[in-house]
């Protein structure tokens, strides 16, 4: 008999923690990435909405879109994927919800980002994302060392034999595509061209393997080779290379001669968030100008709103002086729409690239 | 009314065993065999078809890293059993009462810390601008940095210490039952150290070394961090091949295929391994 009451205890007991483990509608579930949610700002946004509690999961474009897909876009209530990542995404999986603009101070935001999202992320006439921060991935390389270093293709010159890193993963594809004078997302709409790129850059980065010294994985083994004097270039995100430069001058951030690939981290809704009130909130506070900076000076991305560049902290806004000329800000190229089963078709040829047994 | 109480504590006993085993184990592997048997053949539409397990064969980039996989997990099992081994018989054999228990809780010291820790105290040691290559600089053994890290020696190295605990724990409590007038016995009998070795000591931990080994090979073929730390650009593991397609390629179809591919290969390998040396299951792992 006190066997059973205490049995009966433990179950409520359960019962009740798991009933306070769902959460209130005041709860704002952040699923992105890793310093875009930096504490300064958390703590600010709780004290001006005392009822919302903020929660973070860091994460990546593809874990985010892989948690959201497991859950069919339940556990969190604003995710910020990158803008390529939505439209393919919502079509396969519907993980997204339409987000309501009139609830969205979209004034403040760069024209050419917010048209470049909606573009990307209109399905049947409904907008799923507005941006947040935009970024480019590029190059960077030690000045002392490699003075010449310019294209994606220098990161194969035989004179940086062992000297030079990359990660494998699309992005380099890309950019290697572009260096061998294509315009791979132009053949985006045409899969069988694209097979034909892919596979020439596929044999070009096989050859090139011997130069590699190792492919990184995340931004701190790679910073950790390029300020060891390990590699001497590398292929990287501007915002990893600007932390650098700021520890190291002579690590500048190269925009590649055939144009840096950007990004625009965007704001999209969970299908089955519960707190889009407060998820409309934290978007239009951390695009207000003072809460930009302090994002900017966690991040090392520029926002996108109007005069996102001068609210960099000082020491970034001289790293990106260092790398960029108007020149490379004209010829940024946009990351475009990633369509249905070229994320298969690149993965065969990074997982080639990676058994390939050369160098 | 005893009878009851018997059976009530049978079952709260076996409770939280098989809650565990259902829920945590054999659900989400059905879960992964249905995922596994469907094709996607337009967004949002499956039908049920063999093609990941097709798509496995006819790609032989998979199941060379399979085999990679496996070959070397079989490596690092055979290490980690060549150097456990000693290390288990002083334990168990040789070292004074007091400091058995010193020793084992250095084995066990290790396991405090977490492996991606350990990997990258690793990654300090191994690299070109690491403690090791430093200091053989400065003593004048080599004149050029050398670079340890990002190779397959490094990766069997790393984990081989990694797993080398789970050899040495069940060969210590299959050794330290060993009567010590047994292995007397043997030299008494004209034996000499290696006929001792060989007909007394090894027959007698053999249930210990039969699952000291099943548990490292199935660590070692599972694991995940050590190899992709430490490894190279060469060095595919099939852990990742996992990874990638569930994650980046957002093929979760090929990947519980992929998954399902490495349960039966290395249950393959531990049936192999068994009928090949003689020994069961019931005869040594359920003794140790």
């Amino acid at each position: 008999m006190r066997l059973k009451t205490a049995l009966s205890g433990l179950l409520t007991a359960t019962v009740l923690s798991l009933g306070t483990s769902a959460y209130a509608d005041s709860t704002l579930r952040l699923l992105t990435w890793g310093s875009y949610a930096p504490d300064e700002l958390i703590e600010k946004f709780e004290a001006r909405y005392p009822d919302i509690t903020v929660e973070v999961t860091f994460s990546n474009n593809e874990e985010m879109i892989a948690k959201l897909r497991a859950t069919g876009g339940a556990g969190f209530d604003l995710a910020q994927p990158s803008h390529d990542r939505i439209y393919a995404a919502q079509l396969e999986y519907d993980i997204y919800k339409p987000l309501d603009l009139s609830q969205i101070d979209t004034s403040s935001m760069t024209e050419v980002h917010l048209n470049s999202v909606k573009e990307n992320t209109t399905i049947d006439g409904e907008v799923y994302a507005v941006p947040h921060q935009w970024g480019t991935s590029g190059l960077m390389a030690d000045k002392t060392l490699a003075p010449d270093f310019a294209g994606w293709g220098d990161l194969c010159d035989p004179q940086y034999r062992g000297k030079t890193s990359m990660r494998l993963k699309r992005t380099i594809l890309l950019g290697t595509a572009y260096a061998m004078g294509e315009d791979p997302f132009a053949a985006y709409s045409d899969l069988e061209k694209y097979q034909e790129i892919l596979d020439k850059v596929t044999d070009k980065l096989i050859a090139c393997k011997e130069n590699i010294k190792a492919y990184w994985k995340g931004g701190d083994d790679l910073s950790a080779l390029m300020l060891s004097g390990e590699i001497v270039a590398s292929e990287t995100w501007d915002s990893t290379a600007y932390k650098l430069f700021n520890q190291n001058p002579n690590i500048v951030f190269v925009p590649p001669e055939t144009g840096a690939l950007t990004w625009i981290d965007t704001f999209v809704l969970p299908r089955k968030g519960k707190a889009d009130d407060a998820a409309y909130k934290w978007i239009n506070f951390v695009l207000e100008p003072e809460n930009v900076a302090i994002m900017s000076a966690s991040t090392g991305a520029i926002a996108a709103v109007q005069g996102g560049n001068d609210l960099l902290p000082d020491d970034k806004k001289a790293a990106v002086n260092a790398a960029f000329t108007d020149e490379d800000i004209a010829n940024l190229k946009f990351f475009a729409n990633i369509p249905p089963g070229v994320e298969d078709m690149e993965g065969k040829a990074l997982e080639k690239i990676k058994a390939a047994t050369g160098g | 009314m005893k009878k009851d109480i018997t059976r009530l504590s049978f079952i709260l006993l076996f409770a939280p065993f098989a809650l565990w085993i259902i829920l945590l184990i054999i659900l989400p592997h059905i879960g992964m065999v249905i995922i596994s048997l469907r094709e996607k053949v337009a967004p949002r539409i499956y039908e049920f078809s063999f093609a990941n397990y097709v798509d496995f064969m006819q790609e032989p980039i998979y199941w060379n890293t399979l085999l990679r996989t496996g070959s070397m997990s079989l490596l690092v099992t055979v290490l980690a059993l060549i150097i456990g081994f000693p290390i288990a018989y002083y334990i168990a054999k040789i070292a004074g009462k007091r400091s058995k228990g010193a020793l084992f809780l250095l084995c066990l010291i290790p396991l405090w810390v977490s492996d991606l820790i350990r990997a990258f105290g690793w990654i300090l040691l191994l690299r070109e601008t690491g403690v090791v290559s430093t200091a053989l600089q400065k003593t004048g053994l080599v004149s050029q940095p050398i670079e340890f890290l990002y190779n397959d020696a490094t990766v069997i190295m790393g984990l081989v210490y990694t797993v080398i605990l789970f050899m040495i724990v069940p060969l210590v409590s299959t050794l330290d039952g060993m009567d010590d007038a047994m292995v007397e016995a043997g030299y008494n009998l004209g034996g000499n150290g290696s006929t001792v070795l060989r007909r007394i000591i090894i027959p007698y931990a053999m249930p210990g070394i039969v699952s000291g080994c099943i548990v490292v090979f199935m660590l070692t073929a599972g694991s995940y961090l050590t190899p992709i730390l430490l490894g190279g650009k060469n060095s595919s593991w099939f852990t990742e091949q996992i990874y990638e397609q569930f994650i980046s390629r957002y093929n979760w179809e090929s990947g519980a295929a992929f998954g399902f591919l490495l349960l039966f290969f290395t249950s393959i390998v531990v049936w192999l391994g068994l009928k090949l040396s003689g020994q069961t299951l019931s005869s040594t792992v359920a003794k140790s």
